[in-house]
């Protein structure tokens, strides 16, 4: 499904990934892990497509598609999600009518005619539920003065709307307390399908006795250094990141 | 920042004028130019009583000793008002009984533009007055509003049924001598609307003009005059949009509103004016005296306003606060694109005791456009107890558009509260991305980043004009990222 191959990123002539690759088949989940400011969300912005990061060379293939020269929108609506480390605030805009924009643009580019206002509420409905999620809190604008908890279950509850094919987590699991945590955790696991995958950036082995993943990496200075199964993110636990140092 | 964004910036912000059209009446028209002759001209055309042309003429002298105002942030090139023409009327024909017989130029111009009045008249349940070229062509619902005493008709319609009505209100809250285009207005209007709202009436649907410049090289003048008597309420919405145009287009109308005892008038615009071309050449000159005098006790004005049009907007719906116990509201979202520039803000001057009023103001600019807000609150010494707040935001798009807020007060006694709140804000690449990410487009994200932003104002409209407005933030916004 995603094929990173030897990828190399800086942003104002500083190197920020220096050859990196991944493979992400459909059906999995990778976890990826690692010291602060390596990149991790870095990369995450660069398969999203935000356009302030200069890609020095190495691919990116999605679907087989050359993904690099799609635009962020088009990332979107071919079924890439990204749940932000930080969500943004968009005041006066109310998450249904933003979800609604979002979810017929996404319609609009598979061809398929706008939802009816019925279907949608009815689908609202359904994954507010899954998510756990009140309508105290869709009825509000995107992120305005939510807690953030609050808005990264608002991430989880827009994931499950738009039924991403691959959904990146930038550290959704950051400033949970242990019951979100499962709620998210719930989320991911009922959304998973032999046909999606997920990339989950954390720091915490306690997200991933949850939400299982297949490979767990360590990205470090830029590149993916160890992989590894679960029991990986023990050993991180355990010894920290000092061992993995060359 | 980079290349791609600023042509992103670009294209949005030079989206094209969509209303651009022009539609083909025969009109008949006063030879250009000013002068006392002109304004008898217009006075017999229309068959004015004696005080009409009276106070044309007075204020004709008065308009002769002043002097175009320069105060404000704006940048105008001189207007050489005798290469006006001060008349233009579509030729009358008879009396039109039904829709049938209106120039079906005129309903395909409104099907154009999206409001047909067939529609308006059998499903809104809109009464519409509509405008072209100064002259009332069709009221509708006259008969449902004249059940119940309401006067809803042009203003020469008026001058000629309701004279004493008029006489005793016409420049009552809006003398000739205000300013420089209010006295030009009261000297040439052309014609315009008139409403009145008889004693405890609630009038039952939403009053509404249309306006629209169609003879080229053709001054608008209207003239607007709205009294609620007491215990009575109104609705009233005003909206235009104009034709492509590429000589300048002065547009200076007058709105006078009376609220008596207990009465409410709620009234709101969209104007959308041609606000010229990209590079801007062309597009309407628009400056409005609108004010509003809460006469009565407990009477209330709100002013509701959208302005994305014209080359050049100035503009202050204000109101006076006489009664005590009454209120007033100025809700306003201005865009401005390209060239544009817009100087536009209210004043509330408070008189009676315990008034209160309220400003929201969204300022949005946007390619190389200036806009500023200019608020005045006053509280005269007898209107103790008295409130304002006002908030005023400014919302930018790019770096290459200004925004200014001059927020005037001045409270004369001490038992009064005045509040003022600023912002200035821009849409953030955080937020952009963020829709993007979700599939939105960076037209579409714009577009609904600053219908959020102006959300608070166009709760305000009501629903018919709320669905248009929306409409209009994003087509005249359509290319401008920041
Ligand atoms: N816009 C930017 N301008 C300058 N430097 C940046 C920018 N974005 C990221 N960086 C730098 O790139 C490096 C990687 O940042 P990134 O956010 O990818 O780290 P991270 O692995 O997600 O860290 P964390 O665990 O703290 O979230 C950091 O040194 C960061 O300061
Ligand atoms: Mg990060």
């Amino acid at each position: 499904m995603l094929s990173i191959k030897n990828l190399k990123v800086s942003i104002n002539e500083k190197e920020i990934l220096k050859g990196l690759s991944l493979e992400v088949n459909a059906g999995e989940i990778h976890a990826i892990m690692g010291p602060n400011g390596t990149g991790k969300s870095t990369l995450a912005s660069i398969i999203a497509g935000r356009d302030i990061f200069n890609v020095d060379s190495g691919e990116v293939i999605y679907k087989g598609k050359n993904l690099l020269e799609m635009a962020p929108e088009v990332r979107a609506c071919d079924g890439i999600f990204l749940g932000f480390q930080y969500p943004v605030e968009i005041p006066g805009v109310s998450i249904t009518n933003f979800l609604r924009t979002a979810m017929n643009e996404q319609r609009k580019y598979r061809g398929l005619e706008p939802i009816t206002a019925k279907e949608f509420f009815a689908k609202m409905e359904e994954k507010k539920k899954l998510v756990e999620i009140h309508s105290k809190l869709t009825n509000r604008s995107v992120n305005e003065g939510f807690s953030g908890g609050e808005k990264k279950k608002n991430e989880i509850f827009q994931m499950a709307m738009l039924e991403p094919e691959l959904a990146i987590l930038d550290e959704t699991d950051s400033g949970l307390d242990i019951d979100a945590l499962k709620i998210v955790a719930k989320g991911v696991n009922s959304l998973r399908t032999e046909n999606n995958a997920f990339i989950v950036i954390t720091h915490y082995q306690r997200l991933l006795d949850y939400i299982v993943p297949d490979f767990v990496h360590v990205l470090y200075e830029g590149k993916i250094v160890k992989t590894g199964g679960k029991e990986l993110a023990f050993e991180l636990e355990e010894k920290g990141y000092e061992w993995l140092k060359n | 920042m980079n290349a791609k964004k600023n042509s992103i910036i670009d294209e949005v912000t030079q989206g094209e004028y969509k209303y651009g059209f022009v539609t083909d009446i025969e009109t008949e028209v006063a030879p250009k130019g000013l002068n006392e002759d002109i304004i008898r001209f217009i006075s017999t055309k229309k068959e004015e009583p004696e005080f009409m042309l009276d106070f044309r003429l007075k204020a004709f002298a008065r308009w002769q000793k002043m002097k175009m105002p320069d105060w404000a942030h704006l940048n105008i090139p001189a207007i050489d008002f005798q290469d006006i023409i001060y008349y233009a009327a579509p030729k009358k024909k008879k009396e039109l009984e039904s829709l049938d017989e209106v120039d079906p130029e005129l309903l395909k111009t409104f099907e154009k533009l999206g409001i047909s009045l067939e529609e308006q008249k059998r499903l809104s349940g809109v009464a519409v007055d509509a405008i072209i070229d100064s002259v009332s062509v069709k009221t509708t619902f006259s008969d449902t509003l004249a059940e119940l005493g309401i006067i809803f008709c042009s203003f020469s319609e008026a001058l000629r049924n309701h004279p004493d009505l008029v006489k005793k209100y016409v420049g009552s809250v809006v003398p000739y001598s205000d300013n420089y285009f209010a006295a030009l207005n009261s000297a040439v209007f052309s014609d315009g609307s008139f409403c009145y709202i008889p004693k405890g009436v609630k009038c039952p649907i939403e009053l509404s003009t249309y306006f629209r410049i169609n003879a080229a090289n053709t001054g608008q003048f209207e003239r607007t005059l709205i009294i609620a008597d007491e215990g009575s309420y109104v609705s009233y919405m005003e909206g235009c949009t104009a034709p492509m145009r590429d000589e300048n287009q002065l547009h200076a109308a007058v709105v006078e509103i009376i609220a008596l005892k207990d009465a409410e008038v709620k009234y709101s615009t969209v104007q959308n004016w041609y606000p010229g071309s990209k590079e801007g050449k062309g597009g309407i000159y628009n400056f409005v005296t609108k004010r509003g005098i809460c006469k009565g006790a407990n009477s209330k004005i709100s002013w509701t306003q959208v302005e994305t049009g014209s080359a050049v907007t100035w503009k202050y719906p204000s109101c006076i606060l006489a009664g005590d116990n009454s209120v007033s509201e100025f809700y306003s979202v201005a865009v401005t694109n390209n060239h544009q520039q817009a100087d536009t803000g209210t004043k509330m001057i408070h008189i009676g005791k315990n008034t209160k009023s309220t400003i929201i103001s969204k300022g949005i600019s946007a390619g190389f456009s200036n806009n500023t807000y200019r608020g005045l609150v006053r509280i005269a010494k007898s209107a103790i107890n008295s409130r304002n707040y006002s908030q005023c935001d400014s919302l930018l798009l790019g770096d290459k558009c200004g925004a200014h807020t001059f927020p005037y007060i001045n409270a004369l006694n001490r038992s009064s509260i005045v509040e003022h709140e600023a912002t200035t804000s821009k849409i953030s690449e955080d937020q952009l991305f963020y829709c993007n990410q979700r599939g939105i487009d960076p037209e579409n994200a714009i577009g609904l980043i600053v219908n959020g932003y102006a959300k608070e104002v166009l709760n305000k409209l009501p629903m018919e004009f709320a669905v248009e407005a929306q409409k209009l933030l994003s087509i005249s916004l359509e290319g401008s990222v920041g």
